[in-house]
């Protein structure tokens, strides 16, 4: 099960090229090409496959649904069946140019432990996830009084894989307690449309609908 | 389920004569003499020279020889992978999964399946002839390892001229020829598929092995090794072992929904011993005609070789240590299956052989196909475990330069 319901990626050789949802799109333009990546929580392949093909990495993937490793094997792409609570310990330290969890944060039991492993095995990870401060989530809890259901987190409290939810703001306050550099942040807003607001801006973590960011573990903390 | 049509419609021609220096044979099955010119070590210290291997290819090879793929059989199975088996006239074993346009797919690539050192369809084993007594081996061949195998396998690709094979794939013991492969010759192999496998033989599995053996050495045709010499076949005994060892290949689940506790053609059970139920039929049946097409001094020294293979004795019990190559990763695309169902081979096995190699950063796929077959599903009509087949190779053909259409020989 995705952590989104949104899982209309589109992988396969039969997508044009490029063609990946703006999200997952922003996170591949900021990997340099022929870099060697590691997609945590890579559902059906769509940004591993746009990666591989497009920006030649070189390109693993970890996916909890059968399903979604299935489809990715299938598909000719590295992908093992894991579990990113329990299967990143295993990696070296720098192992890869990049570690992305994409969106995937808010369903791992220990997204601490996680984001420390992230920044060990990769020179930089890059993280995107729904921000719960987001105004609609905000209003939907404040005036309805109910768990907020949106377009992007479609499901009922009592079946959702999200488990740890954080607004922007919980998650920046978090990688300065680790000691993890923030390098760059895209804050987008409806429909995935990137913002020029910054991501230590208040107003960021009221109308960005998710967040992206670039981080590296502090080079003290070696 | 129709029956796969094998690749090559019999009587295959065969050819028992080696073939000639300098060209690649195809066909089925082939010999080959290896170990002429250097005698080949063996991990007991024998060295074997001058010993024939049999062997049979599908499709061809092209011009830059980067399209050969090795299938590595299983304990009993053998190289007639995808022809009609010379003694049981059945399809092949692997017919489902070899053959123009399946995923292992001949109009792309070259097949070669050896039957392994130890056997008894061609290769040499305890039931040829001792070149320095002229008579069976029997207990006087040497005990053999899965490295044993893999190296003569090395010799008859370096026989064929092909220097890096595209891929090394195969199941249960062919999976443990694949991975010792991947630590033997890393160089030499450019992406391997090792199937429902592990990287040593579990205690219960030697202890499955070990009922086998004692049921082949118990009974008195046996005659302690030497029953070709004296007219017998521990026929009795080699239907036992291939009984229990039947039972380790199928999930209590696909045993119940395939016999539960039907009768066999009959109404009562009839206080006796008599195969009342079809499950003991079926088992009864499955020993009978094993005995036809396999020796029994080679399931002995076959099964001791699993019982051998453990591939991180050798590097400090540290199994990730087997594959680093030259200070780096081993250079091999790996992708690894189990069955949900397989106790004999569980997914646990494999997902150790992916965190070693998670541990050296290595490229590797995994797969559990969920399925209730039990061990017995990679031989078997499964779908999904086909597409990822298919997907594996698809994506390390493009990763490895290889035309979608075969190259035709220049």
């Amino acid at each position: 099960m995705s952590p989104l319901d949104d899982t209309s990626t589109g992988i396969g050789r039969n997508r044009r090229p490029g063609d990946i949802r703006l999200d997952l799109r922003l996170i591949a333009d900021m990997i340099d090409p022929g870099s060697r990546v590691l997609d945590i929580g890579c559902g059906d392949g769509a940004l591993l496959d746009y990666l591989v093909y497009e920006k030649q990495v070189d390109g693993r993937g970890i996916e909890l649904s059968m399903d979604g490793v299935h489809s990715c094997v299938s598909h000719g792409l590295s992908v093992i069946q894991g579990d990113a609570d329990t299967d990143l310990k295993d990696y070296p330290s720098g192992a890869f140019d990049y570690v992305v969890l994409s969106q995937t944060l808010q369903a791992m039991r220990a997204p601490r432990k996680v984001l420390e492993e992230l920044v060990r095995i990769g020179r930089r990870a890059i993280i995107s996830f729904p921000n719960f401060g987001y105004w609609r989530i905000r209003a939907s809890l404040l005036l309805m009084g109910r768990m907020p259901v949106t377009e992007r987190l479609g499901y009922e409290w009592y079946e959702t894989p999200n488990i740890h939810f954080c607004t922007i703001k919980d998650f920046t306050s978090l990688c300065d307690r680790l000691d993890i550099t923030i390098e760059r942040s895209v804050i987008l807003g409806r429909d995935n449309r990137p913002t020029r607001l910054a991501s230590a801006d208040g107003i960021a973590n009221f109308f960005g609908e998710q967040g992206v960011f670039m981080l590296r573990r502090n080079g003290t903390q070696e | 389920m129709t029956a796969p049509i094998p690749f090559r419609q019999p009587p295959s021609g065969g050819s028992a004569a080696g073939p000639l220096k300098g060209t690649v044979s195809e066909g089925a099955n082939l010999r080959v003499v290896l170990g002429t010119e250097r005698p080949m070590r063996l991990d007991c210290g024998v060295e074997l020279e001058n010993f024939t291997i049999a062997y049979s290819t599908y499709g061809t090879l092209n011009t830059d020889k980067s399209n050969a793929i090795l299938i590595c059989h299983a304990l009993t199975g053998d190289h007639f992978v995808a022809d009609y088996h010379p003694v049981t006239g059945k399809p092949g074993w692997w017919s489902m999964l070899v053959g123009p346009g399946r995923p292992i797919d001949t109009d792309r690539y070259f097949i070669i399946c050896s039957n392994v050192i130890g056997g008894c369809m061609g290769s040499v084993g305890p039931a040829e002839t001792n070149p320095a007594t002229g008579k069976p081996y029997g207990l006087d061949f040497p005990v053999i390892t899965i490295a044993d195998m893999v190296r003569a396998q090395k010799l008859l690709i370096d026989h064929l001229g092909i220097d890096k094979l595209f891929c090394v794939v195969g199941g249960s013991m062919g999976g443990m020829q694949v991975l010792q492969w991947t630590v033997s010759y890393p160089d030499n192999v450019f992406a391997a598929l090792p199937i429902a496998t592990a990287a040593r033989h579990s205690a219960q599995n030697i202890a499955f092995h070990e009922v086998g053996r004692q049921a082949i050495m118990a009974d008195p045709d046996w005659c302690a090794g030497d029953y070709l010499n004296q007219g017998k076949r521990p026929h009795r005994g080699l239907a036992v072992a291939r009984m229990a060892a039947h039972i380790t290949y199928l999930s209590e689940a696909a045993l119940h929904r395939k016999f539960g506790r039907n009768l066999q053609n009959r109404t009562t059970v009839t206080y006796g011993f008599d195969a009342d139920f079809q499950v003991e039929s079926y088992l009864r049946h499955q020993g009978i005609t094993f005995v036809d097409r396999f020796d029994a001094n080679s399931y002995l020294y076959i099964t001791r070789a699993m019982d051998y293979f453990d591939l991180a004795a050798e590097h400090g019990d540290v199994l990730a240590n087997a594959f680093r190559h030259k200070g780096n990763a081993t250079p091999v695309r790996f992708c690894l299956t189990s069955f949900s169902s397989d106790w004999l081979f569980p997914t646990p096995e494999s997902r150790a052989v992916v965190h070693a190699l998670n541990a050296v950063a290595a490229n590797v796929s995994f797969v559990e196909v969920k399925t209730d077959k039990g061990h017995d599903a990679f031989l078997l009509e499964e779908p999904e475990f086909h597409q990822v087949v298919r997907g594996f190779m698809d994506g390390c053909a493009e990763h490895r330069g290889l035309t979608r259409k075969r190259t035709e020989p220049a």
